[in-house]
């Protein structure tokens, strides 16, 4: 997993509540066996006409705004617990969502494959979603050790929360694999004890 | 304090917690099929790590199959790549596949509880969200990420946080008409498709108590619909018939003994959830919805809401709805009965009870996809086949289906569909289709209507 320290950056607003994972990346999209090349199909229905061309009116396709960090409405990531989710996010070049709300397994999902879910409150993310919508060249920075994130050249920042263990795993590049695995012999014993099942 | 039923169940399988951190969870099954597990088997292979439990792993085949013609070679190359490669992992790692065509495959969540997998008290994980499914009995079974499968492939555990607890109680009697799709659509569109995110959800009162356990499971199944990873009911005598004489139910004195442990998994009465909701089961009417996410329904006999925000006005102008308006009499020219949310074989007779004398709309193409191959003969040994065949529906062969549309089962742009599935997201079942869940006696009487109809009005 690639590790995340800090990231300043110019970001896009997507201005939408209830993203699911349906519309970040269609069903039809899933039947590859590896996790590369999803980015292509991120936001496919929105992003193109059924007809195959670009739909000028949505924000990845307006040049104004671009960069790697995505700032969404209320309640990002909702729907299945498809992973490709996050693949294609990252995949298409985004190392951090802002919202003001994340879905469970989509957040877990976003922080295992080194994505920042970084929640914000409403006020801050209407004031994000209306500064960047106003000028498209606002930087954002996100300090993941410091748990902040901030408009440059402005006073607007607000602090973040995340889990201390996941923290740690974001900033060293380590996974929950590496980690079960260092507590095999425990669960083993575990294991032995467990006498309902 | 007292526990709850999902206090019981988490603190019996914590292996050990980190300072300040997540515990170490044992699961004790997980369930895998074709889209979700490929990438976490290539993750373990390329880091040299081997399957740590695979007696404690099922795999069935069910997102991406055809649901005719099962027999024959699956025509699209990257469907039927993607299946050989879970025979293929399954073979490789000594994991129980029941594959296309089995007699015990059908979708992760009806044929795992039919066969006496799933059992009260558990840990049960799957790349799949509905896998709070398997909560029906009092088991804590949540969807998890791939990575997270590759987690479990390596160490049958998982690190999480305990989630919050979230009781919601329905008492009193339900009307005539009422199943208990309605009923979790209801609580959905009362609380919100995000009330329940950071918690896991137990489901209280005598109309739970009164519900089979097929009724059970599609409550538990939309608990993710509201955000909650998860949603239990308590084991108790309806459970214990349930899962009595399954091909992998504990059996004689090992069941007996399993049966007075499962006795005390039921929640405290002292104790305390950080959320409750109460609500009246005399307040609930067949329900439907008018937007694109789960949480936007009515009843029959309301109106869509004239609410002024972005948002809800993208998804009216999707649906093509206009605030204010009734979907009653509505034309409506697809119908889908299926899902792991209402294929067992309970919606199926209702459906069957419903349509039996009656034709289907010349207007109305309905697909009835079983959960499973055992509903499938299930169907056809009751007679319901017969009744269906009669009445112009078309019973295929098991699988998801139309309701995520992985494979030819699309519904096309801008058509609307009446179906049983869990969620109504843009473009859910086909690029432009729009989604009106419902119950399975809904669905089955607007296949006969072609339009939507208010249902209580034939059964009082």
């Amino acid at each position: 997993m690639e590790k995340f320290k800090t990231l300043t950056a110019t970001a896009i607003p997507l201005d939408i509540e209830n993203v699911d994972t349906d519309q970040i990346i269609p069903a039809r999209f899933l039947k590859v066996t590896n996790r590369d090349g999803f980015g292509q199909n991120l936001f496919r229905d929105w992003r193109f006409q059924k007809d195959g061309s670009v739909n000028t009116n949505f924000v990845l396709n307006q040049p104004q705004f671009d960069g790697p960090i995505l700032v969404a409405g209320d309640n990002f990531g909702c729907g299945s617990s498809r992973e490709h989710a996050a693949w294609a996010l990252t995949d298409y070049g985004f190392k951090v969502i802002v919202s003001s709300f994340f879905a469970d397994i989509f957040k877990g999902n976003a922080l295992n494959n080194g994505l920042l879910p970084v929640q914000v409150s409403p006020e801050f993310l209407k004031e994000l979603m209306t500064t960047i919508q106003a000028d498209p060249r606002t930087k954002i920075t996100v300090d993941l050790e410091a748990q902040t994130i901030g408009v440059d050249g402005s006073n607007h920042s607000e602090a973040f929360e995340i889990d201390a263990y996941k923290k740690t795993c974001m900033i060293n590049g380590y996974d929950d694999i590496d980690y079960l695995l260092s507590k095999k012999e425990t669960i083993e014993a575990f294991e032995k004890t467990l006498q309902a099942y | 304090m007292g526990k709850t039923l999902f206090d019981k169940v988490w603190d019996a399988h914590v292996v050990d917690t980190i300072d300040n951190g997540p515990q170490i969870l044992y699961i004790d099954k997980h369930l895998i099929h074709e889209v979700t597990s490929p990438q976490a088997f290539n993750e373990l292979e390329e880091r040299n790590i081997p399957v740590f439990r695979p007696d404690q792993i099922v795999a069935t085949a069910d997102h991406n199959t055809p649901t005719i013609n099962q027999h024959l070679p699956i025509k699209d190359e990257l469907s039927r790549k993607q299946l050989e490669q879970l025979s293929e992992n399954c073979k490789k790692n000594n994991i129980t596949l029941y594959e296309l065509g089995h007699k015990y495959n059908g979708i992760v969540h009806v044929m795992a509880p039919e066969l006496g997998i799933t059992q009260p008290g558990m840990t049960i994980v799957c790349g799949d969200s509905h896998t709070s499914t398997h909560g029906a009995f009092g088991t804590i079974a949540f969807g998890i990420g791939t990575s997270q499968v590759a987690q479990v492939f390596a160490s049958q555990c998982l690190l999480l946080t305990k989630p919050k607890s979230l009781r919601v109680s329905v008492n009193g009697k339900l009307k005539n008409g009422v199943l208990p799709k309605d009923v979790i659509l209801y609580i959905i569109s009362k609380i919100g498709t995000n009330a329940g995110t950071g918690f896991f959800c137990e489901y209280a009162g005598d109309v739970f108590e009164n519900m089979s356990m097929e009724g059970r499971m599609t409550v538990c199944n939309m608990s993710i619909e509201m955000g909650a990873r998860g949603g239990m009911i308590a084991p108790d005598e309806t459970t214990f018939e349930y899962v009595k004489g399954r091909k992998f139910a504990p059996k004689g004195e090992a069941f007996d003994k399993k049966v007075v442990y499962w006795k005390t998994l039921p929640t405290d009465n002292n104790a305390v959830f950080d959320k409750e909701y109460h609500f009246d089961a005399e307040d609930i009417e067949p329900m439907l919805t008018y937007g694109t996410n789960p949480g936007m329904g009515i009843k029959i006999s309301e109106f869509i809401p004239e609410t002024s925000d972005a948002s809800f006005e993208k998804a009216l102008d999707y649906m093509n709805f206009k605030k204010g308006e009734t979907l009653i009499d509505k034309p409506i020219n697809f119908v889908f009965i299926g899902s792991c949310t209402n294929s067992r074989i309970e919606d199926f007779r209702i459906a069957a009870n419903y349509i039996k004398g009656k034709q289907k709309a010349d207007n109305v193409t309905a697909w009835l996809v079983p959960g499973s191959k055992q509903v499938e003969a299930q169907i056809i040994e009751e007679g319901l086949k017969a009744i269906f065949d009669d009445a112009g529906f078309e019973l295929r062969q098991p699988g998801c289906s139309a309701c995520l549309a992985m494979n030819d089962d699309k519904i096309p742009q801008g058509e609307y569909c009446v179906s049983t599935s869990n969620r109504n997201f843009e473009g859910r079942q086909g690029q432009g289709a729009r989604t009106i869940l419902a119950s399975p006696l809904m669905a089955a009487a607007t296949a006969v209507e072609g339009k939507i109809i208010d249902i209580t009005k034939q059964l009082n």
